[in-house]
């Protein structure tokens, strides 16, 4: 496979400007001529179906939850990022390129990241023109506050609901343009295939989940923003519907798939409680700004603190071991998120461990007494709220604890500079590709790409492949062969689904896959266990063909059919997941291989042999995914080893 | 923990209702209800049943996806919270636990507890939301908004549109809703222009939507789950009444 990222040329600051000023125009009156789907309506989603129906495109726009405004945008708590320097401190549009590109650990586009960078200024604009409730000062002017691996304060945030209101200000800028005509929503709606006519994309099936009834709806373009695949892990900080079937269709109908094994493990999370666990609960990383992180210096102290013979409070501070700000002085709690979930997971492997031993303490004690409660429930209350809920422990008494989980997924759809996969017309944006984070994600980074894909970025390219699509008529799904043949491969799917009739649930092959994925495709990965880790994948793949268990029918509401068929895509993800662990022979980011480490355990990345984005394509059921690589040529930056010490 | 669960069956939209009558052994108090729901579920796939139907998504109380009402009370004996954030802790070993669907002309049932909110879509889609298009906006801090009113502001959009207001209200009214989006929009400079029109148009979608009329008893701000306080349906009747005195 040829893979051109489509780079423009010139100096990094002026690529984007070049890049607008010379690429080609759909005319307004021709705009109303072209329609456009958008599956998913998260961040990224919303502001482009809402921005291309401004604009005067035909917009359908697709979600399997209820309302747009569920998609799980909704759920990103700490904030957004933007080089506005409001604060004086030293930000710029370069230094937020910059701490991205390092940050991702030298594993992202430098064009890329300099468009994000240079567009997130306009994002808090445009939000705040809707509405945005962002954190004001008593001057009323816009409040930041600081996130991992910067060290200046350019996070915007609106308590620990920012995720909340910029989805609800891009659901408002949808609404409005559903009230207008220019966007269908398809609500309770589930992508179920692309549909490819003559190799370009063209449409896209759908099953309703209230009714069953698969249907094909036709598009000049599709575009793709349905999220990351964390839930190939079982537990996650993502919504129990979060899927990987959209990506994975696209992948498997030609459209490579982009550095899968950069997975975010987050560090603060609520430390999972039994069996019956559905999901993981993030605590905000912008706890990190006032929290201290810490485990017992001795192992005895340790252990009598996990069968209640000692409490937290009652441990004197010089045999507590702050060991973040031990290891990193100059970030301290700083660190980004991947130093600061292994670090975590080193300690508790180590015997350090909290509560069941798979948890560490994250303590308020000392900004309490610094700044009073009252602005700590100013800045964290509906989080300090969540946590009791959920531990049954006031964290403004005792110590949190928290343990990293999956939440995040770097890796996706390959595309290039302007979002377009390798299939002609299919585009993916937000979560959902691969572009901009390269192998860890900065916190509150990601509502920034999903809604510079969404606002500022897709709505102009788009139309650079439109311009070149006048001549296509809408096509008649009824006329067309190609759009009736999906829809009958799907039903032989789901009939195939439904046929097996054997003995297990969905969920409990779902748990065995996680638990395969979280002990060998984890935090700490190695050959061997990534070996075995494949063998168990497929393991329980056959085990799902052969045994899972579906009642009711395909021609209904069916909410076990729904599960099994994103189980059956995370089944085969997973061990694309594994494949692409194993090959890259490095430690870089959020991707740690044991047997490249420095002496003092940190990640050793290896730029001469893997300073490239792996790009994996499909090549047909049971063969072997081709891997072709993408070179990252740094320009402009020297790259450096990531150091958060000094 | 062991329970006994009594839960609204209805096969489709069309279907008549009934309760039917479950039970749990081995329930951990740590587990949250919709974990203690997923147990039922697993038992019931196990043995070649149809699972029961409900709204779930991000399970930590944000998304506005679930609902069900629990012994009486919406999102069950909790303050403050959305079912999914609701533990187990919270009942006894050995407890009944009644749950039923949102019940409200406005929300009609689609399986089981599962029902239809689109309403909520359509009487946003009536006006709530400020007419700015990508591109167009100033820079944010061109605008200055005092804190206490960009506090109060966001106090008014935590609302995640569960719906909880209106199952709760004798009257099914979704005046709680509608003020949510209304106040938050007109507390902040930038939703000015537009707030007659908004007040108007989302009063009168709302009604043609079949949610009633509000009677002041205050329920709904005690079962909705962040808090929104009545007294954004306070300024929603000062809005919908300057707008209907201008026009």
């Amino acid at each position: 496979m040829k893979l051109n990222a489509k780079i423009p040329s010139g100096p990094l600051t002026e690529k984007w400007s070049l890049y607008k000023s010379a690429q080609n125009l759909v005319n307004p009156a021709n705009k109303r001529k072209f329609d456009i789907i958008v599956v998913g309506t998260g961040l990224a989603g919303a502001s482009a179906a809402a921005s291309l129906g401004e604009l005067g495109f035909k917009v359908k726009n697709f979600c399997y939850q209820d309302s747009p405004r569920r998609a799980h945008s909704i759920a990103a708590q700490g904030g957004i990022n933007a080089a506005k320097n409001y604060q004086n401190d030293g930000d710029s549009i370069y230094r937020l390129f910059y701490d991205t590109i390092k940050g991702g650990d030298y594993r992202a586009r430098e064009a890329n990241v300099y468009r994000l960078a240079e567009v997130s200024n306009q994002i808090i604009d445009q939000c705040v023109g809707q509405g945005v409730p962002f954190a004001r000062d008593y001057g009323g002017y816009l409040d930041n506050r600081s996130f991992g691996g910067a060290l200046v304060s350019r996070t915007f945030y609106a308590r620990g609901q920012t995720g909340q209101q910029l989805l609800l200000g891009a659901y408002g800028a949808l609404n409005r343009q559903i009230a207008a005509g220019n966007i269908k929503l398809y609500n309770r709606t589930e992508m179920m295939d692309i549909i490819l006519v003559d190799g370009i994309a063209r449409g896209i099936v759908t099953r309703n989940l209230e009714t069953g009834e698969l249907e094909s709806h036709f598009g000049h373009a599709v575009v793709l923003a349905t999220g990351g695949y964390g839930n190939v892990y079982f537990l996650s900080t993502n919504a129990m519907g979060s899927n990987a079937s959209a990506i994975w269709k696209a992948y498997k109908k030609g459209a490579a798939f982009a550095n899968p094994a950069f997975v975010q493990i987050h560090p603060t999370c609520i430390p999972v409680h039994g069996a019956s666990q559905s999901k993981l609960t993030l605590m905000s990383e912008s706890l990190r700004n006032d929290g201290r992180i810490w485990v017992p210096k001795e192992k005895e102290d340790a252990e009598k603190i996990r069968t209640g013979k000692l409490k937290p409070t009652d441990l004197p501070e010089e045999k507590r071991d702050y060991y973040l700000e031990r290891r990193y002085p100059a970030f301290g709690n700083l660190v980004p998120r991947d130093v600061a979930s292994r670090a975590a997971k080193e300690r508790c492997d180590a015997g350090y461990g909290v509560g069941s031993g798979q948890a560490v303490y994250l303590d308020f004690k000392d900004a309490l007494n610094r700044l009073g409660k009252n602005v700590i429930e100013e800045r964290y209350g509906n989080l300090f709220q969540m946590y009791e809920k959920i531990v049954d422990e006031n964290p403004y008494q005792t110590p949190m604890m928290i343990y990293p989980a999956i939440h995040y997924t770097m890796g996706g759809l390959w595309v290039d500079y302007e979002l377009m996969t390798t299939i002609p017309g299919l585009f993916s944006i937000g979560e959902a590709n691969f572009s901009d984070h390269g192998a860890n994600r900065l916190g509150a980074s990601a509502l920034m790409q999903g809604l510079a894909d969404g606002y500022f970025v897709l709505p102009f390219t788009i139309q650079n492949y439109l311009a070149g699509q006048l001549s296509v008529a809408r096509m008649d799904p009824a006329k067309q062969p190609e759009f009736g043949q999906a829809i009958e491969s799907v039903r032989e799917w789901n009939d195939k689904l439904m046929g097996i009739k054997g003995t297990r649930t969905v969920d409990s092959i779902h748990k065995e896959l996680g638990l395969a994925m979280w002990d060998h495709v984890g935090m700490g990965r190695n050959r061997a266990g990534l070996e075995e880790g494949i063998e168990k994948i497929r393991k329980v793949r056959e085990l799902f063909w052969s045994e899972v268990r579906i009642p009711g029918t395909a021609n209904a509401m069916n909410i076990e059919l729904e599960k099994a068929n994103r189980v059956a895509d995370f089944l085969e993800l997973g061990e694309l997941i594994a494949k692409d662990a194993l090959h890259r022979e490095e430690s870089c980011g959020g991707h740690f291989r044991e047997e490249h480490a420095m002496s003092d355990g940190e990640a050793k990345r290896d730029d001469e042999h893997f300073k490239y984005v792996g790009a994996w394509e499909y090549k047909g059921p049971g063969q072997e995914p081709e891997l072709t690589r993408e070179p990252l040529d740094y320009e402009f930056i020297q790259v450096k080893t990531r150091n958060y010490k000094e | 923990m062991d329970l006994t669960l009594k839960i609204w069956r209805q096969d489709n939209r069309k279907a008549k209702g009934r309760f039917e009558i479950y039970t749990l052994k081995n329930i951990s108090p740590d587990s949250s209800f919709l974990e203690m729901l997923d147990v039922l579920n697993e038992q019931l796939v196990s043995g070649g049943q149809e699972p029961v139907v409900f709204d779930h998504d991000c399970r930590e109380g944000i998304c506005g996806t679930c609902s069900l009402y629990i012994n009486g009370r919406a999102h069950g004996p909790d303050d403050d919270i959305t079912t999914c954030q609701l533990h187990m802790r919270k009942f006894r070993d050995g407890d009944t636990i009644v749950i039923e669907p949102w019940r409200a002309g406005g929300f009609p049932v689609i399986k089981d507890l599962m029902v239809d909110r689109t309403a909520f879509d359509q009487i946003l889609q009536a006006g709530g939301f400020i007419s700015v298009n990508t591109g167009s906006a100033r820079d944010g801090n061109g605008i200055l908004i005092p804190k206490h009113k960009a506090d109060e502001a966001m106090d008014a959009a935590a609302c995640i549109g569960c719906g909880a207001c209106v199952a709760t209200c004798k009257n099914s009214s979704a005046m709680l809703f509608v003020a949510g989006k209304v106040s938050h929009l007109a507390l902040l400079p930038q939703g000015r222009p537009e707030a007659v029109r908004r007040a108007k148009a989302m009063v009168a979608k709302m009604d043609e939507l079949g949610f009633g009329a509000c009677t002041n008893t205050g329920a709904c701000e005690v079962e909705c789950p962040k808090g929104v306080s009545i007294e954004h349906i306070a300024r929603l009747n000062r809005e919908f009444l300057l707008a209907n005195l201008k026009s």
